[in-house]
């Protein structure tokens, strides 16, 4: 087997140096009545190009978004990702570290990591920002309970407007914890009253701007009502592309912002992994759930990074810990800081302002099209049509991605409850799309309708 | 010493790199974008961007210096032996990293209409069935992104079951106090009580100890097995008899699968759940702290709480169930991230997996067995074994062969950056002085085993012979010495801020 090293003779010879008879003994402590004497009936193993035809095979049986008219997005974002960026990862130092637990022979990630929470605050405009989260749902899971534990309040009000994953990832992470989550409707409209909402017991609003239905909100009003009922106010972000034209959450009054980092450098890989972006104040930095590199100096007095302030965490706090986290999305983080550092301050901007204004252009392609209906005056890259009153927006996908087109994703998929969103498609446009594409997309919707 | 200084304080391969924000130019492109067309008017809903974000502006080969720079600042698999307890540092695949780079599984959305994916559900499929196949249990549980991720999914599980069944009165649970931190953590999470269970001299679960914990309001038992001290739980079906008896789980932290992959099915120790690290077991690069993956594998009777979404194989072809309505039969504990999983992780662990087959996997854990105790054989009269063997995929040692030489377990894992060796974990667990746990893995050679052998013991020799100083300099040959913590903590700064004026 090629990654194993052994020949018969080593293993002899170790063996011996052990003082053992064979391999078997080594296992004597395994109670003999579970010990399985043969190999497992699986099938045995196969050479690279056997693997590869395999893993061929079942590529072959996908429909890669590149192959077709894209317009999904929904959470996950497709970008173009510069070569650069993969090429980088592919570096053995980065790809077969471990977690820099040993900051003399980790300074690379540690300074990557500084890098990148300097990159997330900057954008988020926050003040810190831990060195990634599993994923956007996650990383909102863990800000509702860092709210808790900051306002010492029992209940979250989450917005119509959030992501449904993210909304039932956050619901899943109270439900023992006797905290309560309140769920607004989906809310296509943005017309949902949040400030109404809050009471004494309200420990955070949660808003995702855009909304997972693609409208904007000015977030002043709410930061405001936030701030005098001693709530906080947590901003999801779903595409921190958007940040580099919308005003950031930080400049709008948002405590803590959350988001999938994914659009930046990571790419689609069918959801996972992501990356989980968490910025806060100052202030809150040691409720902060996460990993956090910090600067410091070396014995020489020459600057070096750390892992700092880990004793909020698990492998010091044991159960008293500000989250159970250790495995985080290192490489992602990774990932997210190159592809911003190639995009720098104009690139993100331009990059902004290019997903706007294919969106926009998508919008007026689809107002010629006979039923379709946009539903929020407001959008950055994404938005949600009404397909008319008895369509189904699901068939029409399906009726759409057996011609070859990648039309967006009904709101059905999310709310099958909702009768009422059954004609409500989600439409995203990035820098990848052509002119030819929305006409496709136009095209085939005119058709169908 | 001579320590030659230099004009720029760069050494050789040795290179200062500033932050990249202390680079840069504005105006400088890294990527090539068209203009964007004008816009008279935008859909930002008066919430356009008022002033910069405030990042540098660098163009391609800076950006590639910059990182390529400091990754020789780091130490991977790849650099060299990396015998870190409990992490399972074993070699990454190649071909792993192609496959999960191939477009027509890479360039995927996960909501794609079904019919659009159907081989990236089958790779799901596949690699679930390996992972019931390998612990011989009913259900895996596939979209935890890590092994905490995956231990609080199992718990999740487990508490859900226990309120189905009426019993949401059973809070406690029983963890050893050897074990990762993260199962505290986790069980926290989930409104249990953490009991800690004692240790018998010969570093297993006190089993007089543990029956005399168990009651009406335990919970469930959390073991790691192997446990964190290298050593299998002789005693483990006793263990899963009294604790079921008792009315309770038994939940496996599976860090330590390594050990016993075609060896022993998890499903005949009377385990009800196990979560399963991807990245370590199965080999998917660990990135400088993740991404992993934490598949967790439950039985029967926790099968039915696994949370959404999950794919199933039927006369249509693969499905995603992403909705409790769809699966009446069960009763799903909820949704634990977005979207269905690491996807990327188990492609290469698929892949992987494939490589090594069953007959591979099981000779892979019995050379990782084999080299630990190899490792012990040889440094068990240098070192201070904390345990007789044989160990399983890692040996523990605490410091006692330390003993008045002034030299503490930190010092010595320093010196051992200097001989070019990725030091073994420290003080971990916690039930031994001073601990060193090292886990050598499968895919280390003979070689490389005797190197690390012979300085070890080289060093132990120089620890007995008063050398302590040379110690506290140690390491001397890193990019940075050794780095003032305390400073770290007292003072934090998390981020780079532009200098004043």
């Amino acid at each position: 087997m090629r990654y194993l090293p052994h020949t018969e003779s080593d293993r002899r010879a170790m063996l011996d140096a052990i003082g053992a008879p064979d391999a078997e003994s080594l296992f004597v402590d395994v109670p003999a009545a579970a010990r399985l004497s043969q190999p497992l009936d699986l099938p045995r193993g196969e050479g690279e190009m056997a693997v590869e035809r395999a893993f061929s095979r079942l590529a072959m049986k996908n429909l890669s978004a590149g192959c077709a008219p894209f317009f999904i997005g929904a959470g996950l974002y497709r970008h173009h990702v510069p070569a650069a960026v993969d090429q980088l990862l592919l570096r053995g130092e980065f790809l077969t570290a471990y977690t820099p637990y040993q900051p003399e022979l980790s300074q690379g990630t540690l300074q990557v990591l500084f890098e990148f929470q300097t990159q997330v605050a900057a954008l988020t405009g926050m003040e810190v920002a831990n060195a990634s989260m599993y994923d956007g749902a996650t990383a909102c899971a863990e800000a509702v309970l860092m709210a808790a534990r900051v306002t010492k309040r029992p209940r979250a009000i989450l917005s119509g407007g959030l992501h449904p994953h993210w909304r039932s990832t956050t619901e899943t992470a109270l439900r023992y914890t006797g905290l309560e989550a309140d769920l607004l409707a989906p809310d296509p409209l943005g017309i949902e009253d949040l400030m109404g909402r809050i009471d004494s017991r309200t420990a955070c609003i949660v808003v995702q701007n855009p909304g997972f239905f693609g409208g904007i909100r000015d977030l002043r009003p709410l930061a405001a009502a936030c701030r005098q009922a001693g709530a906080l106010l947590v901003v999801a972000v779903a595409d921190p592309v958007g940040l580099g034209l919308m005003e950031a959450p930080g400049a709008m009054g948002a405590d803590i912002v959350v988001a999938e980092g994914q659009s930046l450098g990571i790419g689609l890989s069918f959801g996972g992994p992501g990356l989980g972006l968490f910025a806060t104040r100052e202030k809150f930095v040691r409720q902060m759930p996460g990993r956090l590199a910090g600067q410091t100096v070396d014995a020489d007095g020459r600057r070096g990074f750390v892992l700092t302030l880990s004793t909020r965490e698990q492998h010091i706090r044991r159960e008293k810990a500000t989250s159970n986290i250790c495995t985080n999305s290192g490489l992602c983080a990774l990932a997210f800081s190159i592809h911003l550092s190639l995009l720098g301050e104009s690139g993100l901007a331009r990059l902004a302002q290019l997903n706007h204004a294919a969106a926009v252009a998508l919008e007026q392609r689809l107002r010629g099209v006979k039923g379709v209906r946009v539903l929020a005056p407001s959008y950055f890259n994404e938005f949600a049509v009404h397909l008319g009153e008895d369509v189904d927006a699901a068939q029409v996908v399906d009726t759409l991605a057996a011609r070859g087109i990648l039309a967006g994703v009904p709101a059905s998929r999310f709310y099958p409850d909702y009768p009422e969103l059954a004609p409500v498609l989600i439409l995203a446009a990035t820098e990848t799309n052509t002119g030819a594409d929305m006409d496709a997309l136009a095209n085939a919707l005119a058709e169908v309708l | 010493m001579a320590e030659a200084n230099t004009l720029s304080g760069n050494r050789g391969l040795m290179v200062e790199e500033p932050l990249i924000f202390e680079m840069g130019s504005p105006g400088r492109f890294g990527i090539d974008l068209p203009e964007p067309p004008p816009l008279d008017l935008d859909r930002l809903g008066g919430c356009r961007r008022a002033g910069p974000v405030g990042l540098p502006d660098l163009s391609e080969p800076q950006v590639v210096r910059h990182y390529t720079r400091l990754s020789q600042k780091n130490y991977g698999i790849d650099t060299g032996f990396y015998p870190l307890g409990s992490c399972t540092m074993k070699h990454n695949p190649r071909l792993s990293e192609k496959m999960a780079r191939l477009p027509g599984l890479a360039d995927l959305h996960p909501l794609q209409p079904q019919a659009t994916v159907q081989g990236a559900l089958e790779v799901i499929d596949s690699l679930a069935d390996w992972l019931k196949g390998l612990t011989g249990m009913p259900a895996v549980a596939m979209t935890p992104a890590a092994g905490a991720h995956g231990e609080w999914c199992g718990l999740m599980a487990i508490r859900a079951c226990l309120e189905d069944r009426g019993q949401g009165h059973r809070r406690r649970v029983l963890v050893p106090e050897s074990a990762h931190g993260t199962n505290p953590a986790s069980a926290a999470l989930c409104g249990f009580t953490v009991d800690p269970i004692p240790a018998k001299a010969d570093g297993r679960v006190d089993l007089a100890a543990l029956k005399a914990k168990l009651g009406p309001d335990v919970a469930c038992l959390m073991l790691t097995n192997p446990n964190t001290c290298g050593l299998f739980e002789t005693e483990i079906l006793d263990i899963a008899q009294a604790v079921h008896e008792a009315g309770a789980f038994f939940y496996c932290d599976g860090a330590n699968f390594n050990a016993i992959v075609g060896r022993v099915r998890v499903a005949d120790l009377g385990i009800d759940a196990m979560h399963i690290n991807l990245h370590k077991t199965f080999s998917t690069p660990h990135g400088g702290g993740g991404p992993g993956a934490g598949p967790t594998v439950l039985s029967a009777e926790l099968a039915p709480f696994a949370p959404l979404p999950f794919v199933v194989h039927g006369p249509q072809g693969f499905t995603l169930v992403e909705h409790a309505a769809d699966t009446p039969e069960s009763k799903p504990f909820g949704r634990v991230k977005g979207f269905h999983g690491q996807f990327g992780v188990f492609v290469r662990a698929l892949a992987y997996i494939m490589s090594m087959g069953a007959d591979g996997l099981r000779q892979a854990s019995t050379d990782a067995v084999l080299n630990a105790n190899y490792l012990l054989a040889r440094l068990k009269d240098d070192l201070s074994p904390s345990f007789a063997g044989p160990c399983m995929h890692e040996c523990l040692f605490d410091d006692s062969f330390l003993k008045d030489s002034g030299v503490t377990t930190l010092d010595f894992a320093k010196a051992l950056i200097d001989e070019g060796f990725h030091p073994m974990t420290m003080y971990f667990p916690l039930v031994v002085h001073g601990a060193l746990l090292m886990e050598p893995t499968e895919t280390e050679s003979r070689e490389t085993l005797d190197q690390f052998v012979a300085v070890v013991r080289g060093l132990a020799a120089k620890a007995r012979d008063g050398q302590a100083e040379e110690f506290k300099q140690a390491p001397r040959f890193t990019p940075r010495r050794r780095l003032d913590e305390t400073l770290a903590a007292r003072t934090p700064v998390l981020r780079w801020k532009p200098p004043a004026g």
